[in-house]
């Protein structure tokens, strides 16, 4: 399908809710994975003659395997509260991008087909039978939501729309109308070991090349080990960090903190990716396939920390998920929690007096952050709830001199998706993309026109990569989005001779030892 | 004895029977069916007693909904709490003697009928007039409005117009309850009160209703926010374990 020409939404002073223009996206679609990817994952290659059945009788599993599903497709009473929050809503004026209208999509036919009251009066209580039509829709409208749970937080009942677009999502792969971004990515990993598909060598090669760049630039020798046996900690890091902008800039900020503090650690080649598309495609297999994959290094690389590097719907697998997954870890340090993020690693680093920081480093900036919709809906970081707010700002402010917040609707467990997460980051989908980034737009817009804020930092591979790309549509560079590690690497001061210090304790040290013995 | 009363007897055992058993049975299948992961929407409490507090504040005064739209709350808040003493009020008519805080309930029952209407009626208005709401509407969607308001209605103008003879009426609910029936006052509000009332019971099960124990079920709202220091593998996920090494 070819991108169909747009025109990008038009920034207002304030956001407005907009009037229902009814099936203004009903041509979004993504492309449909090819049969060779389709039944690399275990589901049939093209729509199965007999779709209608297997999708009836997949959905009846499903609202037995998940309570979710089956209390969410019960308990909704239509009161509108969703209707206003979701910013593919907000930024396409189709009333089918409205949680509540979403999820009807999927709860027309359950009605119709598992509840007394759709089997004798669908029309009374809109249910309806799954026709072509309805499976069009939803591959149309379950591909425009990018799980962020915004939904869910305003719900009375909690219904969280993700669940429920991930169900339809299994149930269309179940049929075979799988989509092809997020299936061949799946595929990659369980082959490759990461996203991108880039093997050990040239993951090393990346990193060889970033080891000369830093060294060159600061004249300090900052390792970016890979597969090194025996290493504390286990890096796990979005792929797009090993060579997109800005990206990179925080990986580079990683090793930084690692070196600095003194962190022995590696990346893996066999667990390369921290994304876990599984989740996308609400398929728990591949997603416990792909979380085995950070075990199995784990065990393979002797570490004593898994820590997982800036990315958000990887995070959510990570925190929430990756224990009951590939647990239990108890063969890790567990004066640790399992996973940490590094936003936690480096975070505790600054309150222990470990880094030494120059904030003024980043005075070319004035900086703001985008609270990525996993981290903030769907994890934590710290003890505290609310520690994914408090962390990666602490960290911020800690390393920067001026920092300012967006308004507060747009910020917190109230944070707009960047409008290219849960599955969608891709080129077809680009019209949604950029209607879907509007309130975020806006809000930075806001800041930008008010404090002269000049860039936006980010914890998320997907929320740097959409930024990236949509920022221009909107009048913005696409530089103005940064890493957070990004700024702790500018901020860390590296010496020379410090290094050549610690290196000579050791040596030392390794001479006392082996005295001793 | 009437036949007024035989039909009415017979429905309300029915419609009891009808509310408790598919209502046990929704509530059955939503304990049983496994919650495989921790999805609490977040910030969310890390202890049980956290969440306690957390569900209280949703059921007594609609937290989310609060944050979401404040009319939606206001109305259905006045609606819910309403409903509530009326309901609680109601108790008088099937409890001899009448407990003491009932009775002190009595007053504000009786008024509280007209802040349940008016919850009702500011919802309903907002499901026809502001458009993405009326969108998402099912004809279901407004009749369950339509049913409640009536049931509302004629209670309030039995309370405050149209006396009926209560005495008459205690002694038949009080008699269902026996099995030694007495008659039903033939009081045409009554009837069509006790009607969608009987109605009401019997859709509860198989409508929206079951948002009321639904809500008590939601994962987002009632899970503890421990995942890293909890593992949490649903039966059906234990069969996948045997993959892992190590």
């Amino acid at each position: 399908m070819a991108a169909a020409e747009f025109e990008t939404p038009k920034i207002r002073e304030y956001p407005i809710i907009p009037r229902l223009q009814e099936g203004v996206m009903a041509h979004s679609k993504p492309y449909v994975a090819k049969p060779d990817f389709q039944e690399k994952l275990g589901y049939p290659g093209e729509l199965v003659d007999n779709w209608k059945e297997v999708a009836i009788e997949k959905m009846g599993e499903l609202t037995g395997k998940y309570r979710s599903l089956q209390v969410f497709l019960d308990s909704c009473v239509k009161c509108g509260a969703c209707t206003d929050k979701c910013h593919y809503y907000l930024g396409t004026s189709d009333p089918k991008n409205m949680p509540v209208a979403r999820q009807d999509l999927f709860r027309k036919v359950y009605r119709r087909y598992y509840t007394l009251s759709g089997k004798l009066f669908p029309k009374l209580v809109g249910a309806e039978d799954l026709t072509e039509e309805v499976l069009d829709d939803w591959y149309s409208y379950f591909h425009q939501c990018s799980q962020c749970r915004r939904c869910s937080v305003y719900c009375p009942y909690g219904i969280d729309t993700a669940e429920i677009s991930m169900a339809a999502r299994e149930v269309m792969d179940a049929v075979g109308k799988g989509q092809k971004y997020c299936n061949e990515i799946i595929g990659k990993v369980h082959v490759i070991g990461n996203n991108l598909g880039l093997p050990e060598p040239a993951l090393a090669d990346t990193l060889e090349g970033l080891e000369e760049d830093v060294e060159e630039e600061t004249g300090v020798q900052v390792r970016f080990p890979l597969d090194e046996k025996g290493a504390e900690v286990l890096l796990v890091t979005p792929s797009a960090d090993f060579f997109a902008e800005p990206h990179i800039d925080g990986l580079i900020g990683y090793a930084k903190v690692f070196h600095q503090a003194g962190i022995s650690w590696t990346l893996s080649s066999y667990a390369s990716e921290a994304a876990n598309f599984g989740m996308f495609i609400g398929s728990y297999e591949n997603m416990q396939k792909l979380a085995l994959r950070i075990r199995q290094a784990a065990l393979d690389l002797g570490v004593k920390r898994i820590v997982f590097g800036e990315c958000g719907h990887a995070w959510r697998v990570a925190y929430s998920f990756l224990n009951t997954l590939a647990g239990p870890f108890d063969f890790l340090d567990p004066d640790y929690p399992v996973p940490q993020h590094i936003c936690e690693v480096t975070h505790g680093l600054i309150e222990q007096g470990k880094l030494t920081l120059d904030p003024s480093q980043n005075d070319d900036m004035v900086l703001t952050y985008h609270d990525s919709c996993n981290v903030a809906r769907a994890s934590r970081m710290g003890d505290r709830p609310g520690g994914q707010f408090e962390i990666p700002r602490e960290v911020i402010r800690s390393v920067c001199n001026h920092y300012v917040d967006m308004p507060s609707y747009s910020i917190g467990e109230g944070t707009y998706c960047c409008g290219g997460g849960g599955g969608l980051l891709t080129d077809d989908l680009i019209e949604l993309r950029v209607k879907g980034a509007l309130p975020r737009m806006e809000a930075l817009k806001n800041v930008v026109d008010d404090y002269g804020v000049t860039h936006m930092a980010a914890m998320c591979a997907i929320c740097k990569s959409q930024f990236s790309k949509v920022f221009p549509y909107y009048d913005f560079q696409m530089d103005q989005v940064v890493s957070v590690h990004q700024l702790v690497g500018n901020a860390i001061v590296l010496q020379p001779e410090e290094e050549n210090r610690s290196e000579a304790d050791q040596s030392e040290e390794a001479q006392d030892q082996a005295e001793a013995a | 004895m009437s036949v007024i009363t035989i039909v009415f007897a017979v429905l309300f055992y029915v419609a009891t029977a009808i509310l408790l058993v598919f209502t046990a049975h929704k509530i059955w299948q939503y304990a049983k069916t496994p919650a495989p992961l921790k999805i609490p929407t977040t910030p969310a409490p890390t202890t049980r007693s956290g969440v306690v507090f957390r569900m209280i504040k949703e059921l007594t005064i609609f937290e989310s909904l609060f944050k979401s739209s404040k009319w939606t709350w206001l109305f259905g808040w006045m609606f819910h709490f309403g409903l509530l003493l009326v309901l609680l009020r109601h108790l008088r008519y099937f409890t001899d003697p009448v407990w003491g805080w009932v009775v002190f309930l009595q007053p504000f029952g009786k008024y509280a009928a007209f802040m349940m209407l008016a919850g009702l009626a500011g919802l309903w208005a907002r499901r026809i007039f502001v458009d993405r709401v009326r969108y998402i509407s099912a004809p279901s969607d407004h009749l369950m409005l339509l049913l409640l308001i009536a049931i509302g209605v004629t209670g309030a103008l039995m309370t405050f117009v149209e006396h009926t003879d209560i005495v008459a009426l205690k002694a038949f609910f009080l008699g269902l309850f026996v099995f030694n029936w007495s008659a039903l006052p033939p009081d045409p509000i009554l009837i069509v009160h006790l009607s969608l009332v009987i109605l009401l019971m019997v859709i509860f099960p198989f409508s929206k209703l079951l948002h009321a124990p639904g809500v008590f079920f939601s994962p987002t709202r009632n899970q503890v926010d421990n995942p890293r220091e909890r593992r949490h593998v649903a039966d059906w996920a234990t069969r996948l374990e045997s993959t892992k090494t190590g």
